[in-house]
């Protein structure tokens, strides 16, 4: 077992060197190079020059990649193009405002999706699961802009509860925080815990259906033991499966969020350097981003290996 | 067996009345599945349910602890177990009657035991939460049970994950966690259908041992009436939901009144009986292996120096059990697997080793029919289109003729013509083994391969498949190369037969010589571990092996 | 009514009629839509009136009909994006599943590869390179929407190839064309069906997302993400980007409806109603 996992772990950070090489690659197969792009109309050869030297381009591709990656994991991101400040002075409280949106929804998101999965399984085809049903298939339907305009229209503008900007700075206390990000957390639990919990559903529901549940009917025990006892030591696999994997699209569809709240967090930043074509931005907050959806889904695989029994006590 | 049968004064444990099971669907009432239904059972007594697929035998048994599976309901009879109507109690009156009065032991123990909780948790579980006993006196009780069902190292066994031990040893491990909590009654539900012959027999009599100590009453649901015959004091044969009759084993076997119960009975005994095929050596050459050897990306030879050789108009049985490689032969001769020693020659000549390099007409001299008729023909396409296209793909044969040709086979196969614009969806299990048959033919062979062609079967429709394929044999003189692990369908087809063991050929010859003595020890473990219909069978086999140990 | 030879549920009917609307739409647009495109025929901000039924946006053009427009190049884009990756997905699925060995290994670890990073953000570093191109855009999407297309097509077509009848063809000879064309494509229709339909919400989906960022579809061109962005910001105003949003929902429902029902006919298997 300890075997699968750290093979698992090394195929990740492989991955992870991948993306890292894609990300870097991408903006270096520029039609023409950056310096041109960036200069576009008042490129001279002078100056194109300059910014090329100052650009470090004229050393070779693997030198640089290799720099990229070596600063970057010492924590060196370089400057912007656009403010020409460093980066990682704006990407820590971005990126931490990022995390805790993110984390907020989570902690109220995984409990709750997880919850009614399996309510919704037990009680499969009565009046709670066919509800559970449909609302589902709207929130999956709909997209998050449009959940969180709904919901900035309802509670920020009809019934003022909440600010319809979720201004946070550095200064901003806890309490603060959870107010003023109630409305992006409450976006995303929306569009997150259907996913889930159609997930979770249905991997309870596969477990329910198999003959050692039939058994364990047939032995007379009790409905809540059946599915304490012997469902769910099974179903934790997929479960764990499915929240991991939830997380990571968790941390990614904080992009739209971000924008629609006008949060100032990594999310935000990503979509801004791209249509200002600041690239080592676009880059840094890339890797970023990636990383956690890359450690997500490799902790997802690493539960599931860790909670099958046939692993954890071999022949 | 006579001698400890139960007398009628005895307690009655379950009587049931009447019994009507039906399918409900959101679309409306589905097909009745069980349809008036009347049994008791007293203490002590053994009573064999017996029937093909669709007889409607597990669904009584789950229905006589009020259980159906989802879709089906109890919409008629009683269910009375010592004085209870079960169908009257409330859920938690009956959830405290299952596993503690009443115990169910299913056809899969792999499937049945939860791949998460150790075996003793399983087995104590019953006792400990309907508060019968401690978890330590469950597991004395337990341990106790798996000596009586002698399984290997009794007081650690239960440590162990379903996974960790064999399929034999799991499924009576399943009778060990139905007897912790002492029932009055347990339900067998084709325990032993699962594993091979040789299992098969020890198995079975560690359940026998089991009831005959304990004198619990059980319902024993197979197929196979020389199983039951071993086990039951009174047999009830069912079909289509159905009784068709109830009587004592002994009438049931050997005086059945209704014609179903003599058909299925005859089938049976031409099965056990010891008349050979006679082995016809005049045929020439057509197949002949040489010690070929194949692997699969391991470095474990699967198939090891086999040689053996078939004529025209030969039928060569390979037998052998789960894992003796008798498949991978068919495969390697096919070229889907190809060898990597020996060599096959067909008709004279060389085939290579693999498939794509072997000629149109080398593939067409060789055909194969399948064990699942379900999964062998492809649903989409008609019978014509079936049937057809070996037809035009090997004769070059106009629409026209393609159609003349295709509804000819179906004549030779016993199937109307009209069926020629049919999906496999609409015909029966047996009708789509004859397409199957049909479509071999239709490349007009010299060798067809069967691989199991007849276990997917009933045996009543297995027969007629047999039967065909003989009479097709007469009029074709095609040579059939027929891989089975049921020896009573060896004897009934084959004149020379080839028994194989882990990879290895341990016999080959003309079947009554290979089936006299002297046996090879593997081959004569084989023959004894095929149930017969004598009541007395299993005591001799199990006298035989103890002389042997 | 029947289609494929199965009764339509209500839910799928409501589905179909709700994808019909759309279409019609989508082709109609230039005819039925009151107003142009992208002309500003009134106050930015105008209410809701008789000529312009769901008003007018911040620029003052009429809603109605840029949604009306919107639906064209949303499920024009949407169909062709998905049409791309299905092509690249299912040969590369089925290539995968019938060849094996070393085309299905290098093909298998690819899509793990992509599958493991996140999809938004890697377009969102291909189109900060490569800039907001409608052609780049289908290209980008259409290669990343192949991956789990052909992680579906491989699953579909091993689970048909190892089937017997599949065996039978090859033992007889058969090439490698007529296997895929006769004997798996037919069988593996319905869940690729299903998958084309679920492939396409997502899809739009995607578009709208990214265009509600800035990157996607560019003005002044009508399309439904870009309308809920240039409209998105004053819904405390004036909520017309309910509309817009809602058009997306709307289709999504009825595509997902009619998913929802070839997948219970495909569970239910086939040849009982044909």
């Amino acid at each position: 077992m300890f075997k699968l996992i750290s093979q698992r772990v090394a195929l990740g950070l492989l991955t992870l060197l991948l993306a890292s090489a894609l990300i870097f690659l991408g903006v270096e197969a520029l039609p023409g190079d950056l310096a041109s792009k960036l200069l576009a109309n008042n490129a001279t050869p002078e100056n194109l020059a300059a910014l090329r030297l100052e650009l470090g381009l004229d050393r070779p591709m693997l030198v640089r990649y290799w720099e990229w990656l070596s600063h970057m994991l010492q924590g060196d991101f370089g400057a912007s193009l656009s403010n020409k400040r460093a980066i990682i002075g704006d990407l820590g409280p971005r990126a931490l405002n990022t995390f805790f949106l993110a984390g907020y929804a989570a902690v109220i998101a995984v409990p709750l999706a997880v919850a009614l999965g399996i309510i919704a399984a037990i009680r499969q085809g009565g009046i709670f699961d066919r509800l559970v049903n449909v609302v589902t298939l709207f929130s999956i339907s709909v997209p998050e802009f449009f959940i969180g305009y709904v919901l900035v229209m309802l509670l920020a503008v009809k019934i003022r509860l909440f600010p319809v900007l979720s201004n946070v700075t550095p200064d901003t206390d806890f309490m603060q925080r959870l107010y003023l990000t109630f409305l992006p957390m409450a976006t995303m639990v929306m569009v997150v815990v259907a996913h889930m919990m159609r997930m979770t559903r249905a991997s309870v529901l596969a477990v329910m259906a198999s003959p050692y549940i039939e058994m364990a009917i047939l032995k007379g025990l009790p409905k809540w033991r059946i599915v304490v006892q012997h469902a769910l030591p099974n179903a934790l696999a997929p479960i764990l499966n499915v929240v991991a994997l939830n997380l990571a699209y968790l941390i990614v569809g904080v992009v739209v969020v971000e924008v629609v709240f006008v949060y100032p967090g990594m999310g935000q930043w990503i979509v801004d350097s791209v249509s200002k074509k600041d690239l080592p931005v676009v880059q840094a907050c890339g890797m970023i981003f990636a990383a956690v959806f890359i450690t997500l889904n490799i902790l997802a695989d690493v539960l599931a290996i860790i909670s099958n029994p046939r692993l954890r006590h071999p022949r | 067996m006579n001698d400890n049968r139960p007398k009628q004064t005895d307690r009655q444990v379950l009587r049931v009345d009447n019994l009507r099971i039906e399918v409900k669907t959101d679309a409306g009432p589905g097909p009745v599945l069980v349809d008036d239904v009347s049994f008791t059972l007293c203490k002590g007594e053994v009573l064999g349910l017996i029937g093909e697929s669709g007889a409607g035998k597990s669904t009584i048994g789950l229905a006589s602890m009020v259980y159906t599976r989802s879709g089906c309901y109890i919409t008629g009879g009683k269910i009375v177990f010592l004085d209870n109507d079960l169908r009257e109690l409330n859920s938690d009156q009956r959830r405290n009657t299952r596993g503690v009065k009443i115990a169910y032991i299913a056809q899969s123990a792999a499937a049945s035991f939860n791949p998460a909780l150790t075996i003793y948790e399983q087995v104590c579980e019953v006792a400990v939460r309907h508060g019968l006993m401690n978890f330590a006196d469950a597991k004395r009780e337990a341990i106790k049970l798996f000596r009586e069902l002698e399984l290997p190292n009794p007081d650690t066994f239960g440590d162990r994950y379903p996974h960790q031990v064999s399929g034999g040893q799991l499924q009576r491990a399943m009778a060990a966690m139905a007897m912790v909590a002492k029932p009055d009654l347990l339900i067998f539900d084709e325990p032993t259908t699962a594993l091979d012959v040789t299992t098969q027999v020890e198995v079975l009599a560690s359940f026998r041992k089991l009831i005959r100590e304990h004198g619990t009453a059980a319902l024993y649901i197979t197929h196979d009436l020389a199983v039951v015959a071993q086990i039951a004091d009174r047999i009830m044969v069912l079909r289509h939901g159905k009784m068709v009759e109830l009587g004592d084993a002994t009438q049931i076997l050997q005086h059945p009144t209704q014609e179903y119960t003599q058909k299925l009975v005859a089938e049976r005994v031409a099965a056990s009986t010891h008349e050979f095929v006679e082995s016809d050596e005049s045929g020439e050459a057509l197949l002949k292996i040489d010690r070929v050897s194949a692997s699969y990306r391991t470095l474990v030879k699967v198939i090891n120096g086999v040689t053996l050789d078939i004529r025209r108009g030969d039928t060569v049985a390979v037998v052998g059990e789960s894992g003796s490689g008798k498949s991978t032969l068919a495969r390697i001769l096919v070229g889907l697997l190809p060898r990597e020693e020996g060599d096959i020659r067909f008709a004279g000549e060389s085939l290579p080793p693999r498939l794509k390099d072997r000629s149109k007409d080398q593939l067409r001299r060789i055909q194969m029919i399948y064990q699942m008729p379900d999964v062998a023909l492809n649903p989409q396409q008609t019978l014509l289109e079936i049937i057809g296209r070996p037809v035009s793909f090997y004769f070059n044969k106009s629409g026209d003729q393609v159609r003349q040709r295709v509804t000819e086979l179906l004549r030779q196969i016993d199937l109307p013509e009209s069926f020629i614009t049919r999906r496999p969806g609409e015909l029966s299990g047996g009708q789509k083994q004859r397409v199957s048959i049909a479509r071999a033919l239709a490349a007009e062979p010299e060798l067809i391969i069967c691989d199991e062609v007849t276990s997917a079967l009933d045996p009543l429709v297995a027969e007629e498949i047999l039967r065909l394929l003989k009479r097709l044999q007469d009029e074709l003189g095609v040579a059939y190369m027929f891989i089975t692990h049921d020896l009573g369908t060896v004897k009934r087809i084959a004149n020379k037969v080839a028994v194989m063991l882990k990879g290895q050929l341990v016999a080959f010859g003309p079947t009554p010589k290979v089936f006299a003595p002297p046996f090879h020890p593997y081959t004569e473990l084989l023959l004894s571990s095929v149930p017969e219909m004598r009541a007395d069978w299993l005591d001799e086999v199990l006298a035989k092996r103890r002389q042997l140990v | 009514m029947r289609l494929f030879g199965h009764k339509l549920t209500a839910s799928a009917q409501i589905g179909l009629v709700i994808i019909a609307i759309n279409v019609v739409a989508a082709i109609l647009a230039p005819i039925i839509a009151p107003y142009p495109e992208a002309d500003i025929v009134g106050t930015a901000w105008g209410p809701p009136s008789a000529e312009h039924w769901f008003g007018l946006d911040n620029l003052g053009r009429d809603v109605f009909s840029r949604i009306l427009y919107g639906a064209r190049m949303t499920i024009g884009l949407g169909l062709l994006i998905t049409l791309l990756a299905f092509v690249l997905g299912t040969i590369g699925g089925f290539a995968a599943a019938v060849l094996g060995r070393w085309v299905d290994t290098v093909l298998s670890r690819l899509a793990d590869l992509m599958l493991s990073m996140p999809t938004l953000i890697f377009a969102l570093v291909v189109l900060s390179v490569m800039g907001t191109d409608i052609p780049v855009l289908i290209i980008t999407v259409g290669l990343l929407y192949s991956v789990p297309v052909f992680r579906l097509a491989r699953a579909v077509a091993m689970n048909i190839a190892v089937l017997e009848y599949v065996e039978a063809a090859k033992l007889r000879g058969e090439g490698l064309w007529w296997i895929i064309r006769r004997e798996i494509l037919p069988n593996a229709l319905p869940p690729l069906v299903a998958e084309f339909g679920l492939r396409f919400c997502f899809t739009f989906l995607f578009i709208a997302a990214l265009s509600f960022l800035g990157l996607g579809i560019q003005p002044p061109q009508a399309d439904w993400g870009s309308m809920v962005k240039e409209t998105g910001q004053m819904i405390a105003l004036r909520p017309i980007a309910l509309y817009p949003a809602g058009a997306i929902a709307l289709l999504t429902i009825g595509v997902n409806l009619v998913v929802d029902w070839l997948l219970a006919i495909h569970s239910r298997g086939h040849g009982e109603e044909v």
